[in-house]
This record gives structure tokens, sequence and C-alpha cells, in this order.
């Protein structure tokens, strides 16, 4: 039963008919707003042939197509801009790879509300003004840095920003500064559990209880293990830097899914094929609709993450609609030290280079401090080069256009084609050292 | 809780389409405020609510019942209780014969003594209609008259009151008076909805708010948060283009 604190019961509680009128209030604004203020949706209504006040229900929202991240590509840097840009008092970028960025703009109400909602997820995870939280995650254009800054401060906490430095430097600091929360990606955590056994640090000597984590995909094991390395109790956290960043979802006590903050956030899950809207229970892609955004609302945001909904009430005492953990992308996307990379993107270098095959398979290589990139490529059946010189200047030539394009080394692996085990699609994450 | 919810609610005077779908809720114990321009709607939305004026479509839901299609005076016995714009007393009456109408719709239901020890409330939260009770309504000030209206209002025992534009015609002095009575009433247990031009004013007392615009509501917030909206400050709070 419920034993833990709720840091907005008025709403993380609200009975489901309540939140429903809430949703549709705030639909129905946040479309009148758009269609007028941004004229990407405004053009969509028109072709559409529909007005604002033609969405009456949650479900007519149906009725409107999604929005993708190419579309915010295209809208670069401010057309998804609902506000002038006066009024936009903090700008934030999502992670890509190529090309232009997507933008994220916040007003003083967004900034507050994003705050807020950061604050949620701490409290649901245990953590109070008591706590010394220690951040790792960057602080930059990426939003967890910033988010789960404010987040904690709002809480009462006592925060350090330490963002990325040296592991060690890390360990010394949740030692000396008597750290009882940390905040990072998982695999950044296993680094610094790594490194407080090589220097020697017994966590039993550490006071650390609680870690937070998100920005990448992890399973069930990666959180036993980080529990049992570091001795806390670890979170997944979900956000989506195009929709506000950290806060969108988040676990409680119970750890049976990630509460969704359905008063900012309406979400939909579909058929990623199809664009159908899936019953609460089935696996498809998650479609996110921004419900308090002034900056910058979206609407239907298909966030290519995927997971299931479950509308029952927790044991925690939240009402908010759970949403499974993400463990995979519907695009087959990998997120590398908090970049996504998209296999198509890698596919069409690959198909521009003589010599080489379509086939070709992204290996994340988790099991060692830095989480490392290779791409194993196929060469061309019949013209690939035939001596091994040219091979390597092949090598040479691929691992070149690759690093331009996402923006980070890549170790190339030249294969036979056909000797792939692409079983599970064009990416595989190496997470313990035997599977490599 | 929410008292009274309106879901998808469209109206229209012969044809002309005035409001575009509204959603808003007000919870108990609590002010909600309409904001908006002229025409906007926000007159138009109590009208709706309290049966003055047919819903085309959509719903309006009070205290959990649909009331959409309920006469204005069944609403009225429902607890819903609009003061109108410009007051509308009856100008040669005297105070408390104004607040006796007011009870109108419980006079057959109820004993006089009840009525009676109920304007003794009403007299308690506005003193000053006790002391003008003999006069005619005609002879009292603006702010005066607006007590009075909201007073004869509470005199049909309302769980909710509909309160549109209390500060027309006033000046600052009696609306920051009229504005206090309000919120004490609140306190007391009658929750409101307040259609103000005066957004200042009404945010000032109110808890949350919606603003409207050509018949639909833009924004939807805390009265903290639309006070701090720019578009709430350049639109309604007077505040230019270079101070926002």
């Amino acid at each position: 039963m419920a034993t833990g604190a709720i840091w907005d019961d008025k709403f993380e509680c609200i009975p489901r008919r309540e939140i429903e009128q809430l949703q549709i209030e705030r639909l129905q604004a946040t479309v009148n707003r758009a269609a007028r203020n941004v004229s990407f949706y405004g053009k969509q209504f028109e072709d559409l042939g529909i007005y604002p006040e033609d969405i009456q229900s949650l479900q007519d929202l149906q009725r409107l197509p999604f929005t993708q991240k190419e579309d915010l590509r295209d809208g670069y840097p401010y057309e998804f801009f609902a506000v002038p840009l006066r009024e936009v008092v903090r700008i934030h970028q999502s992670s890509g790879t190529t090309g232009r960025p997507t933008v994220v703009g916040y007003s003083a109400n967004d900034l507050q509300h994003w705050t807020n909602l950061v604050a949620r997820n701490l409290v649901a995870a245990g953590v109070t003004k008591d706590d010394v939280v220690q951040i790792f995650f960057g602080y930059g254009v990426f939003t967890a840095g910033f988010g789960f800054h404010y987040g904690a401060e709002a809480v009462g906490a006592s925060v350090i920003p330490v963002s990325h430095t040296d592991s060690r430097r890390q360990v010394e600091m949740m030692r000396d500064y008597r750290t009882t929360v940390i905040i990072g990606t998982p695999h950044y955590a296993l680094r610094i559990a790594a490194a407080a056994q090589e220097m020697n640090v017994d966590p039993h000597s550490l006071s650390l209880r609680i870690g937070l984590f998100g920005a990448e995909v992890w399973e069930e094991r990666v959180r036993e293990e980080i529990e049992s390395s570091l001795l806390i109790e670890a979170f997944d956290v979900y956000g989506l830097a195009e929709i506000g960043g950290p806060g969108v979802s988040y676990e409680c006590e119970c750890r049976c899914g990630l509460h969704i903050s359905e008063d900012h956030y309406l979400v939909e899950v579909i058929n990623p094929e199809t664009g159908e809207v899936l019953p609460p229970g089935e696996e498809g892609e998650l479609v996110f609709t921004t419900l308090n955004k002034e900056a910058m609302p979206l609407l239907r945001y298909r966030s290519g993450d995927l997971s299931r909904l479950d509308l029952e009430p927790c044991a925690c005492g939240r009402t908010l609609a759970r949403m499974s953990r993400v463990v995979r992308h519907s695009d087959d996307r990998l997120i590398v030290r908090g970049t996504n990379i998209f296999p198509d993107q890698v596919a069409k270098v690959i198909a521009r280079i003589p010599g080489l095959g379509q086939e070709f398979q992204l290996v994340l290589d988790q099991t060692t401090a830095l989480d490392r990139l290779e791409v194993h490529v196929a060469v061309a059946q019949d013209s690939a080069p035939d001596s091994v010189g040219g091979l390597i200047a092949l090598e040479e030539q691929v691992e070149e256009q690759l690093q331009t394009l996402l923006g980070m080394s890549v170790a190339v692996k030249l294969v036979q084609p056909g000797s792939m085990d692409t079983s599970q699609g064009r990416t595989r994450i190496i997470e313990t050292p035997h599977e490599s | 809780m929410s008292l009274l919810e309106l879901r998808s609610v469209t109206a229209d005077y012969e044809g002309l389409l005035a409001l575009r779908g509204i959603s808003l809720h007000a919870n108990e114990g609590e002010i909600t405020a309409l904001l908006g321009a002229n025409g906007a709607g926000k007159s138009t939305t109590l009208n709706v609510i309290c049966g003055l004026l047919p819903t085309r479509s959509g719903q309006v839901r009070f205290a959990g019942e649909d009331i959409s299609h309920l006469r204005p005076d069944r609403v009225v016995r429902r607890g819903l209780t609009q003061v109108p714009e410009g007051r509308l007393l009856f100008d040669d009456l005297t105070v408390r014969d104004n607040l006796l109408l007011g009870a109108y719709s419980r006079m057959r239901r109820e004993s006089r003594r009840r009525i009676e020890e109920d304007i003794d409330g009403v007299c308690e939260l506005f003193p000053i209609l006790a002391e003008f009770a003999d006069r005619r309504a005609g002879t009292l000030s603006g702010g005066e008259q607006q007590m009075l209206a909201v007073g004869r209002a509470l005199m049909s025992a309302p769980r909710l009151l509909l309160l549109d534009e209390p500060s027309a015609g006033l000046a600052p002095k009696a609306v920051s008076e009229v504005f206090a009575r309000i919120q004490a009433l609140c306190r007391r247990g009658t929750s409101v909805v307040l259609v103000e031009q005066n957004v200042s004013a009404a945010l000032k007392i109110a808890d949350r708010g919606y603003v409207l615009e050509v018949g639909q509501i833009v924004l939807e917030g805390t009265a903290e948060e639309l006070l701090a909206n720019r578009d709430v400050q350049r639109a309604y709070l007077g505040k230019d283009y270079e101070e926002v």
C-alpha cells in the first residue's frame, strides 16, 4: 500500500473522469493556439478542411495527422514556436545525429511546469529535502541536466551539478559530500560503480540510497547490477526532449510501470506500421500531445519508443496511467552516449559507397567504460576490392564517412556477405563481455 | 472536486455561432474566472450554463447531473444562480424586498422564517444592506447595488454563483470592496464562476481561470499561471509590447 510521499496529489491521484475532463479542456485550448500560432498546424487544418473546434472529444484527436521528428527538423529553428521569441526564456536542443537538430523552446510557465513534473518524478522515487543529489547528466542543450537540477531544487534537496567528469572524481565527491541520490544514464552509473571498485571504495561506506536513470534503454538486468554494486534502489525515468525533457513519466515505489503526467501529456499507443490507435495493454509506439505547453505545443508527436499502457490505479495511490518500460524503439534506433543513431541514416551512407553490399549491422558494445559503436558491413558480392590494401582503404573510407555523419568515432568491420547474424534486426547491443 | 463541467459546448444566436466547443470546469470551493475581450463568449457561456440559451451540442453537468436542457428556473433550484451584468435590480423596491425576491424559487417549499434567517446571513456578509434595508434599491451607489445583486442571488441558496461583470461601472474602491466580499462568500462555501473584463482584479481573487477568444478557450490555468502569461499581460492587463 501507499507509503511514499506524493508531490502533487491533486493531479497525481486525480480520478479518471476528472483527468479526462482536464485533458479535453487543455487539448482544445492547445489545438486552438497551435492552429492559430504555428503555421505548420494552421496549414495542416486547412489542408484537411477541418477546424480546431471539430476536436470535440479526446478521440477526435485521431483526425489529425502525426507530427514527426522530420517535421521538427524542417521547422528548424523556430517554426514550431507558438509564441514570439521574446517570450521564450529557455532553448534546448534534442540529441540528433545529423544535419539540423530539433529545437525546444520554453516560456516562463513552461519552465515552472517542467520543474514541477520533475519534482513529481523525484518524490515518487523517494527523494526528499534531506537528500544530497549528484547529477551526472550533462548541463547543456540536452534537457536532462537542467531538468533534474531544477526539479531537485524544487524538492529542496542539496544539488551537486557535477555533470560529466572523471569517474574517480565522481566517486570522491559521492564519498566526501555524502551523496544520497545519483541521477544519470544507467551505463554511466555502472562505470561509476566500476571506478569505486577500482578505488577500493566499499559501497557500504557511501551514503547512497537512490538512483534515477534514463536517456537510454536499459533492462532489468542492468538495474539489478546497478543496485547490487552501488547498494541503491534504481528507478527508471522517461522523457523526450521534443515534448519537454525529463518528467514525462516516472516510476514510483511500486516500480510497476512509469506514471505518465497525463495532465500535461495526452498519450496514445499506435501500431507503428499502420498508425492505428491501439487499446490499453497492447504494445505499440508512444505518441504524445502536449496539453500545457505555451512556447511549443506539439500534436500527436511520434516518439519512436515502444511501450504499452495500463490505466488501472497503482498501489502507490497514483491514478495516472502507467507505461511499461521502453525496451525498444520502433525505428531500430540506438542511443550512444546520449545521441540517437538511426540505421536508416547509416544505410544511406553505405548505399553511396561502391564495393559495399546492402547488409550491415550497428553493434553497440556497452561492456567497456565508454560505449563503443562498431558498424559491420558486408562487402558487395561481385564488386568488392580483391586486395587487402583495397579492403583496408574501403574500410577507412566508410569509417571516415560515418564519423562525419554521426559525429563520433566508429569502428568499421567489413565482413563477407551473409555472414552476419541479423536475426535481431539492424542493431545489436552487447551488454556482457561473453556476448562479444 | 469539480462542481460544474462543460464538455465541448456550442451555442448560437439565430445561427450565428457564439460558442465553438467550450470545455471547462469549476471546482467546489473555488473562484473560477472566465476572461476575455468583449464578444469573446463569456456572458454567452454563463447564459448557456443557467439555461437561458440552449446548447447546440455538448454537455453541461452540474454536481454530476446533466443540466444541458433544463429550464432556467429548474437550474436555479439545482443550486446554480446568475448575477447578470448590469445587476437588473428592482429599483423601486426596497433593499429588503429585493432580497426577498431572490428567494422566490424557495418560497413555496420553505418557511418564511428560514428565508428571514437567510436575509440576516446575507446582511452579515454585506452589512451595508442591513443598514439600507428600507431604502429603495435605485438610490444606492453602484457598489452598493452590486452587493445587493449578489446578496439577492445568494437568497436562492446557490452552491455555485455565476457573476457577470460585477465590476462594471464601479469606481476602483468599490471594485475592491465587491471583490473582497466575493472572496468572503467563497470562503463561506459558495463556489463562484466570475466573468470579468477587469482581468487584474479578477485574477487577484480567482483560483483558476480560462481565457476566451471568439467563442473558444485558448488558455487554461491557475490564476498565477495566467498572470505570468505574456499574452494575458499584453491583451488584458494593459501592458504594452515593450513592457512584456
